[in-house]
Formats: structure tokens, C-alpha cells, sequence
């Protein structure tokens, strides 16, 4: 099961701001996540390599040639607080608070 | 107190690659361009892209590992190293977590823990602060650095001083410098260390609990921030308080400490395995190439020097620390040898070395420049001309040196200086003993002494020769002489 203190603290590494609704909610599509993994575990899987990829592919890897880049304004317009040619952000240390 | 603190000390080195690429995308590598020119919607993590990994990097890595000796993954892993900060656009950071891609290496006497791939993040520049993390207004994120290919490479805690600690990672930059696969530059950021420091009583096995030190950016940095951090953790502990697990940022402006991120948000990062990649299956050719490119590395050249041709271990690591100078040296000692030819004795190589670390070194670094060994000031073949004639005793000691200074200055067949400046050796021993006679007779003071026993007083004899030879005798017969004439 997972609880408030684990919703609230897995939100916080994200920086999500959740309504105390959003939080029992969460809890519950949380542990019904977990408990269908739980559910994965029961299965009888002696003798069965574990994999980390749905497909039998390795190395798929591309030469290290360069490709252009995309045009800064482009890239800047999208962004909601551009200055100076860059992104600006708020001050790291003031959203940790 | 009554049992020393021991420093257990491991580093933690971030290597960007000289790539032309980024890691998972195209996007070309640059230092010093203009903010954000460099992106494209995978570095910038736009919803849908997929990173696909750059071969050369791989290849990289693989030259790392082996020349670390470390045992290379068969199948290794991508992973998720979720963090949330602004100058990573996905919130996670693409590395290797549990099947990293080297293991369990070693360069020296020092274990290596791991090496893994991973990529750099972008670069923040803190508006309105000194440049420090604390107290910003905001912040301007550029993206050009973000996606660079890393490799960290993480030793065990093996290092017992900040002095090792140093010394220890310009051995490392040297190797990795020699790979060719980084510009290995601290005050870039292109070699990064990060140093792992705690104390225990002397003959502990157990581990203290270990600060973590960042912001060194130059070998003396890291060597007064360990050595800070110690002094810290001794003084902590020995006045009974207790260490407590943290990241600290050294400021080599005053030499302080300060703790970096708040301990409960610390090491929390959900690695799962990138679903966006797939295995990294190292083929036997890719293998063989990495193996076959590696050159002689450093650690293994000093040892050749040292053992077989029997040098100190001051001059073999610096004859070892450049391919450049160490072909200088193994040239010229090729040559010299060659010339005596078989029964002559050769030259021995720790002479030639002594040359080259000593006179021509101090004479090249008079001048400023920084010397290229690989398109030398003084060819090999004439420093090995000019140690034969020295060690044959065709010139002193003092005109090699005026030959060597000569051949620095304005280059040329050292032969010919010699004969230009008069500097051949006085071989008529008649004319020498006449002017050891001299000498002996013009320092009455000097004459007594020796026969008294005090032979350091020989010192005045000899300069008077050599001044009136214009170092034209051999330092060795003259104190014969004069020994001999005052009948000794
Ligand atoms: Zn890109």
C-alpha cells in the first residue's frame, strides 16, 4: 500500500503541487499499480532470463556524425521565459524552499 | 588522543568525450559558443523523441575500460537516474545503474570500482550571485553542454591522503589525455573530480561516514579541499561529535566548506531501466578495436622505465607523463647507444634522462614556450651527440651545458659549437697539471685544509681550474690532481 507521506514525498522530488483530493486519489492508483505488479510476481518464472526491453534487439547505436541543430529562436519561442538567448529559469535554491 | 585518524579517501571522475556528437543525439559538441545553438527537440526533450546512442562514444568508453583494466559488461544497461533541477530537460539523466559497462578495474595501486557511460548535464549560469548556487534571483539554463558524453569512472576507496588523492588523479588525466578520447581540461570542465572523504582510527577496516566534495576544478584544489575536509571530520570527531553524510562545495577563494543540498531530497533518484534503449551487447570486433587502439599507457611506460632501463622513479614519471618526450628520450637513447656500439659501454639511460630532465628542461623552460618533444627545439640525435661527448669526456660537464644552451638559442651540429667555442676538453695532461699547480699554489688556504682531511675545501681549487680552463678540464681528473699533487 502506499500512503500519504509517500504520495506527498514522491511529489515533492517532482515538483508536483497536489490538492489533498489529488493525494488520496494517488494512493490508491498508486498501491492498484503496485498490486498488479504483485499480481506479475505470483507467476510461475523459474528458468526465465530477465530482460529490461519488450523487443530482442542490442546495439541499435548511429554514427557520430553531426546533424544540424535546430534554430534557436525556434527553440527559445517555446519556452515561457526566454532571455538572453537563453531559458531562464527561477533560482533553483528558491523552488527547493 | 590516543589513535590516529586515517584519511579513506575515493574519487568519483566525470570524463567528457571528444566526440563530434552528442551522446543521443547530432547535435555537434562546442566550447565557448554562444548559448543554446546547439539543440535540437532530443536534447531539449520534447515529448516523442528517442535517443539513439552515438557509436563513437561507445568506442570511447570501451578504451577507458580496458585501459583501466577493467573487465568489460558482456550485455550492459541504460538506466533512469530520475532528478528534478534545471539544467536537465527530461528530469531524469540518462547512465548506467546496476550492469554499468566496466567493472572491477585498477590504475596503480588504486582499485576502480566502475565505469559507466552517461550524459552531461546543461549548463546554468546563476544571474546576479558570485557564481555560486546560493542566494540566486534566477537562472539562465544553455543546453549546448546538455547530452555530452560522459564517462564516470568511480574508484573504491583506496586513497590514504589528499596529496595521493592528487597525485593519483593527474595519473588518470595522463592516461585518459593519452586515449585520446577527452581534452581531459579541469578548468573546462572536460575532467571533473568529485572526492568521497571520511576518517577512521588507523588499522579499522570499517568505513567512517563519507562527505562528498565537488567544485574542484584544478589537482591543487582538490589536494587543499580533501585536505580541509579532513582536518574537519579529525577535529569533528575528535572533539566527539559525530560526521553526518552530506555534499559540500569547496570554495578555493577562502578555503571553507559549505554544505550543498539539504540531506532529505539526497541520493533519492527511482533508477529504473531506460525503456527507450536497448542493451549495449559489445561485439568481439568492436572489442578488438578498442583493445588494439590503446597505446603504451603511462603506469605501464614508467614501469618499462624503471625496471628496464634504470631510471629513478622521479624522472620515469616525468619522461612518462608525454608520448611526446618519452619518444624524445627513447630516441636519444637509441642513438647514444647506437654510436658507442657493442663494447663501448653505451650510455647509460638514466645520463641521457638526467639530461633531459635537468639541463634541457630548465634551459627550455627558461625560454616560456611550452616545448612540443614531438617537433623538439634540440633534435634527439644532437642531445645524444652531445651526451656522448660528454660522457666520453671529449667536453666537461659545464661546455655540454654552454653547447646545450647554444643549441637551444639558435640550433645547429653540436660538434661544430664546440670546436667554434674552443670548448674541447684540455687533453694534454701536461697543461693541465701545470694549471692544477697554479691553483693549488695561488690557494695556500684551501691546500692545508685538504691535507688536514676537510675535502670539501677542494670546491675552491677546482673553480679556480675551472675558471682558467674556462670549464674546459674534466671535474673528475682535476680533483685526481689535485689530490695526487698534494700527495694524497
Ligand atoms: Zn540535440
Amino acid at each position: 500500500m502506499i500512503d500519504r507521506e509517500q504520495v506527498l514525498h514522491v511529489a515533492r522530488l517532482a515538483r508536483l503541487r497536489l490538492s489533498d483530493e489529488d493525494v488520496e486519489r494517488m494512493a490508491g492508483e498508486l498501491s492498484g499499480v503496485l498490486a498488479h505488479v504483485d499480481r506479475i510476481g505470483e507467476l510461475d518464472l523459474d528458468g526465465v532470463e530477465p530482460t529490461t526491453h519488450v523487443v530482442s534487439l542490442e546495439n541499435v547505436l548511429r554514427p557520430d556524425e553531426p546533424r544540424p541543430s535546430w534554430p534557436k529562436e525556434a527553440m527559445l519561442d517555446r519556452a515561457p521565459d526566454p532571455a538572453d538567448g537563453a531559458f531562464r529559469v527561477p533560482s533553483p535554491q528558491a523552488d527547493a524552499q | 588522543m590516543s589513535s590516529e585518524l586515517e584519511a579513506v579517501i575515493g574519487l568519483e571522475i566525470h570524463v567528457q568525450l571528444s566526440t563530434r556528437t552528442k551522446m543521443f543525439c547530432g547535435c555537434e559538441l562546442s566550447f565557448g559558443d554562444e548559448p543554446n545553438v546547439h539543440t535540437c527537440p532530443v536534447c531539449l526533450a520534447h515529448p516523442g523523441v528517442l535517443p539513439v546512442p552515438n557509436e563513437e562514444a561507445i568506442r570511447y568508453a570501451l578504451k577507458i575500460g580496458m585501459a583501466l583494466e577493467c573487465e568489460i559488461a558482456p550485455r550492459s544497461i541504460f538506466h533512469r537516474k530520475n532528478y528534478f533541477y534545471p539544467d536537465n530537460p527530461k528530469a531524469y539523466q540518462i547512465s548506467q545503474y546496476d550492469i554499468p559497462l566496466a567493472v572491477d578495474g585498477r590504475l596503480g595501486d588504486i582499485r576502480i570500482h566502475r565505469a559507466h557511460l552517461e550524459e552531461d548535464a546543461a549548463k546554468m549560469i546563476h544571474v546576479g550571485d558570485s557564481g555560486r548556487i546560493h542566494g540566486s534571483g534566477a537562472s539562465l539554463v544553455d543546453f549546448n553542454r546538455g547530452g555530452t558524453p560522459l564517462v564516470e569512472v568511480v574508484t573504491e576507496p583506496d586513497l590514504r591522503s589528499a596529496a595521493e588523492a592528487a597525485e593519483w588523479a593527474r595519473l588518470l588525466r595522463e592516461t585518459v589525455r593519452q586515449l585520446d578520447v577527452s581534452d581531459v581540461n579541469m578548468e573546462e570542465g572536460s575532467l571533473r573530480v568529485d572526492a568521497n572523504v571520511s576518517v577512521r582510527p588507523s588499522g579499522s577496516e570499517e568505513l567512517g561516514t563519507k562527505t562528498e566534495l565537488k567544485n574542484m576544478n584544478s589537482f591543487r584544489f582538490l589536494e587543499r579541499g580533501v585536505e580541509a575536509e579532513l582536518q574537519r571530520q579529525r577535529e569533528l570527531i575528535e572533539a566527539g561529535g559525530t560526521v553526518e553524510q552530506e555534499t559540500l562545495h569547496f570554495d578555493p577563494s577562502d578555503g571553507t566548506l559549505t554544505s550543498l543540498r539539504s540531506k532529505e531530497e539526497a541520493h533519492d533518484y527511482r533508477y529504473f531501466p531506460e525503456p527507450d534503449l536497448v542493451p549495449l551487447a559489445p561485439t568481439e570486433e568492436m572489442l578488438r578495436e578498442a583493445r588494439e587502439s590503446l597505446p603504451e599507457l603511462p603506469a605501464a611506460r614508467i614501469e618499462r622505465y624503471e625496471e628496464q632501463m634504470g631510471l629513478e622513479a622521479e624522472p620515469a614519471k616525468f619522461l612518462a607523463s608525454d608520448p611526446g618526450l618519452g619518444g624524445y628520450f627513447e630516441e636519444a637513447c637509441r642513438v647514444a647507444g647506437a654510436e658507442v656500439g657493442p663494447g663501448g659501454g653505451g650510455v647509460e639511460p638514466r645520463v641521457v634522462a638526467n639530461w633531459i630532465t635537468g639541463d634541457l628542461t630548465a634551459t627550455l623552460r627558461q625560454r616560456g614556450d611550452e616545448e612540443d618533444f614531438a617537433d623538439p627545439t634540440v633534435s634527439a640525435e644532437d642531445l645524444a651527440a652531445l651526451v656522448l661527448m660528454v660522457t666520453e669526456k671529449k667536453i666537461s660537464h659545464g661546455s655540454g651545458k654552454a653547447v646545450l644552451a647554444a643549441l637551444v638559442v639558435e640550433g645547429g651540429d653540436p660538434a661544430a659549437i664546440v670546436e667554434r667555442e674552443g670548448l674541447a676538453q684540455i687533453s694534454d695532461a701536461g697543461e693541465l697539471e701545470s694549471i692544477v699547480a697554479a691553483a693549488v699554489e695561488a690557494n695556500p688556504e684551501a691546500a692545508e685544509q685538504i691535507k688536514a682531511g676537510n675535502q670539501k675545501a677542494i670546491g675552491a681549487i677546482v673553480g679556480a681550474v675551472m675558471k682558467e680552463t674556462k670549464g674546459r678540464a674534466d671535474g673528475g681528473e682535476v680533483n685526481r690532481l689535485i689530490l695526487e699533487q698534494l700527495g694524497d
